[in-house]
């Protein structure tokens, strides 16, 4: 057996600040000393990118995994969360050029320029800056506070349904909206199917990984919270936690509006993290991409969510980059041409969903403990790995055609758990 | 002297489409009692708590918790032509509450077929069904502002736990369990919505007699020390007559017969429908 390691509560607290401090201290120095011209700049691509996507899939897990809500508005969400932030955000003067179609557009003012000038005012140079920064909050709230409360209206219909008509209805919605913010006759607003630009935006990658990372430990605490197990007992059976007095409706729309707010934050870091916004990326396509995530790190684990983000993205947007431009690991084939990393994406995520149904994570979170045992295994694991590696590739290679030949079954079993997993179809008894 | 009133069901029909499943009953649990409801496979025992607890609004017949009237009901719609029951003019109202308002009065239940939370532990099983009371919002509770209130759930889960020999293994999966302490754990949790009524629906199913022996003291103990009233569905006839006052049969949704367990043993009709099934 393995030893297990404890430590206490405050050691816990100390340790988990003192290792954030370090990384955030690590991703500022880094940032400032990486040329921009270097291939390391990527790295902080990713974490920018990674910290939006965790945010996003927390809160779908939220819904999916913690209160078993099928659930695909996601992006749709993250379309209002978005826009909202852009359309506050774009200074006066930039509005003629952008809304070139619609005679500068119906808005006139941009909420962080107001900040900016005001602050200015008083403090001068650094006024104006800090102004702009101060001032980027009160979008990004609205723009989370916009959402939310337009889920709280679909909400009122939506959330009666049962699972699957819920995951239709959501991912419909989600669909007209988009054709909604092109509407030609809102175009004053929306600028119709036309960029958004010019926004105020952040001009470090600490940004979007703080407000990420703030958000997430607010959901985590929701999760640990006594609204949180109501959640969780409304996920594994509806009936025994109306019987046991949890007002369903009230949760399940508690669940997703806060969900729906967070995924309108992760919106609008992801319009400041592009500098532009058009409908064109908040498709389905997003959605299912956010699914995988809380799939592939775990359905109702949020380490399992963050770590899918930052895996997803490294592999989508860095790692698997060479594959496309034909220069892979130091490999090179004639086949590896723009479009082949998706290919080789899709493959990976196949097996992964396939043989780890259950995701990274599981429902299992990070704990310190977990993570020291981990550590402290981790060479006796590694040398038993080696020693009976032979062996094993050697079984593997042995059991393989009768895997192969169990794969289109196996196949079939692991959508169907899929399936009850985001459960439904019980009856009153 | 008569006793406080509890639970009144009043002249209840369930019917599913063409399926009278609760035909016309009538019955009444006063309060620190402790009611039998018994009756061969599919009399309609369950259904009948399904009514009570708001899962099914009844077709017709009216409940009422503590003398006040929460459940009412009469045939309606398509019901109108396909209504097989007795009663059809008496009751001209429609109220149905949802089963987490009948919790709320202080009804709680247990469940025939067992339906724990299986991704939860055992301590937060309990946990669950303190959230009723609780009285912090969302955002106190997510930010710890009601810490007090959370370290008494805690406390008094611990004592529910305690209680029904469950503190070891109050970090467990509820599923991993054995089977008899599943059983339980389902009634502490019910116990953790702080009822005024218990209805036990199958409490001994699958026990030997000496575990149904203990819960049978466990009931009666329940009863005492939670200054309540219990209506329980069982078998296991020993259970049954050893503990409770007054004991309801039904078959095929009515009620055949109703008095203390000697009227009760001995009364032909509840031997002809116990004789032309099975037992
Ligand atoms: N939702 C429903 N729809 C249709 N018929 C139902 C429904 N629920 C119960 N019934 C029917 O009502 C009848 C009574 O069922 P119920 O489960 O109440 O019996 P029971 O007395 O609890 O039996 P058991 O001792 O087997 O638990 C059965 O014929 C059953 O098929
Ligand atoms: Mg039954």
């Amino acid at each position: 057996m393995n030893k297990e390691i404890s430590i206490s509560k405050k050691q816990k607290t100390i340790l988990s600040l003192f290792t954030c401090l370090v990384f955030l201290a690590l991703v500022y120095v880094g940032d400032m000393l990486t040329p921009p011209t270097s291939s390391w700049g990527m790295l902080f691509t990713v974490l920018e990118k990674g910290s939006i996507y965790a945010l996003v899939a927390v809160s779908m897990n939220l819904l999916n995994g913690f209160t078993g809500l099928f659930s695909l508005g996601q992006a749709g969400f993250m379309l209002i969360g978005g826009y909202t932030y852009a359309i506050f955000s774009i200074p006066a003067a930039s509005r003629d050029s952008v809304y070139q179609y619609f005679d500068g557009g119906l808005i006139k003012f941009s909420i962080p320029e107001i900040f900016s000038n005001a602050l200015g005012g008083v403090l001068g140079e650094l006024g104006y800056s800090l102004g702009e920064f101060i001032g980027m909050f009160v979008p990004m709230i609205m723009a989370g506070l916009i959402t939310a409360g337009l889920a709280f209206l679909i909400g009122i219909p939506v959330l009666r349904l049962k699972s699957d008509y819920l995951a239709i209805a959501t991912l419909g919605f989600a669909e007209i909206l988009r054709a909604f913010f092109q509407w030609k006759a809102l175009g004053p607003i929306t600028n119709g199917s036309n960029i958004l630009r010019s926004f105020s935006t952040y001009s470090s990658p600490l940004f979007p990984i703080i407000i990420s990372g703030l958000c997430i430990g607010f959901i985590v605490l929701l999760i640990n919270s006594s609204y949180g197990r109501a959640f969780k007992a409304i996920r594994d059976d509806e009936i025994a936690a109306e019987a046991m007095g949890v007002n369903l409706f009230k949760h399940k729309q508690w669940s997703f509006v806060i969900s729906s707010f967070f995924a309108g934050i992760g919106g609008a870091l992801l319009a400041m993290f592009s500098s532009s916004i058009t409908t064109t990326p908040f498709t389905s396509n997003l959605t299912y991409e956010i699914l995988l995530i809380v799939v592939i790190g775990g359905i109702g684990s949020v380490t399992g969510s963050i770590l899918g983000s930052f895996l997803f993205v490294a592999c989508s947007e860095w790692w698997l980059r060479g594959l496309d431009s034909g220069a892979f690991l130091g490999l090179s084939f004639g086949f590896m041409r723009p479009g082949f990393r998706k290919v080789v994406f899709a493959v990976v995520i196949m097996i992964i969903v396939l043989f780890y149904s259950k995701g990274i994570m599981g429902t299992r979170e990070f704990s310190w403990e977990g993570f020291l045992t981990f550590l402290k295994n981790l060479p006796g694991r590694l040398i038993n790995f080696f020693k009976a590696f032979p062996k094993r590739l050697a079984d593997f290679f042995r059991t393989l055609p009768a895997k192969i030949a169990g794969l289109p079954a196996r196949m079939k079993n692991s959508l169907k758990k899929l399936k009850t997993n985001t459960k439904h179809g019980k009856e009153a008894r | 002297m008569t006793k406080r009133n509890i639970l009144r069901v009043s002249d209840v029909t369930m019917q599913f489409g063409g399926v009278v499943a609760v035909n016309n009953l009538n019955l009444e649990v006063n309060k620190g009692e402790i009611i039998g409801l018994i009756g061969p496979n599919g009399a309609g025992k369950t259904t009948a708590f399904n009514v009570i607890t708001g899962v099914y609004a009844p077709t017709n017949g009216a409940v009422s918790i503590d003398g006040q009237v929460v459940i009412e009901n009469y045939p309606q719609g398509k019901m109108k032509a396909l209504y097989k029951g007795q009663n059809a003019g008496k009751y001209a109202d429609r109220r149905v509450l949802t089963p987490d308002k009948i919790t709320k009065m202080g009804v709680a239940r247990t469940f025939q077929n067992i339906r724990l939370f299986k991704g939860m532990s055992v301590m937060e099983n309990v946990l669950v069904a303190m959230h009723t009371n609780l009285e912090a919002g969302v955002f106190s509770a997510a930010f710890r502002r009601n810490r007090k209130e959370e370290e008494k759930m805690h406390d008094e889960a611990m004592q529910l736990l305690r209680m029904f020999d469950l503190e070891k293994n109050k970090d467990d999966m509820s599923t991993s369990l054995p089977y008899g302490k599943q059983r339980h754990l389902e009634i502490a949790r019910a116990l953790a919505t702080k009822p005024k009524l218990l209805l036990l629906d199958e409490p001994a199913a699958g026990m030997n007699p000496q575990e149904s022996d203990e819960l049978m003291h466990l009931v009666a103990k329940i009863r005492d020390d939670f200054d309540l009233s219990v209506l329980m569905i069982e078998h296991h006839m020993q259970v049954v007559m050893g503990i409770c006052e007054r004991i309801y049969v039904l078959d095929y949704g009515a009620l055949i017969a109703e008095g203390n367990p000697q009227e009760i043993q001995n009364n032909p009709r509840v031997i002809e429908a116990y004789l032309g099934v099975d037992e």
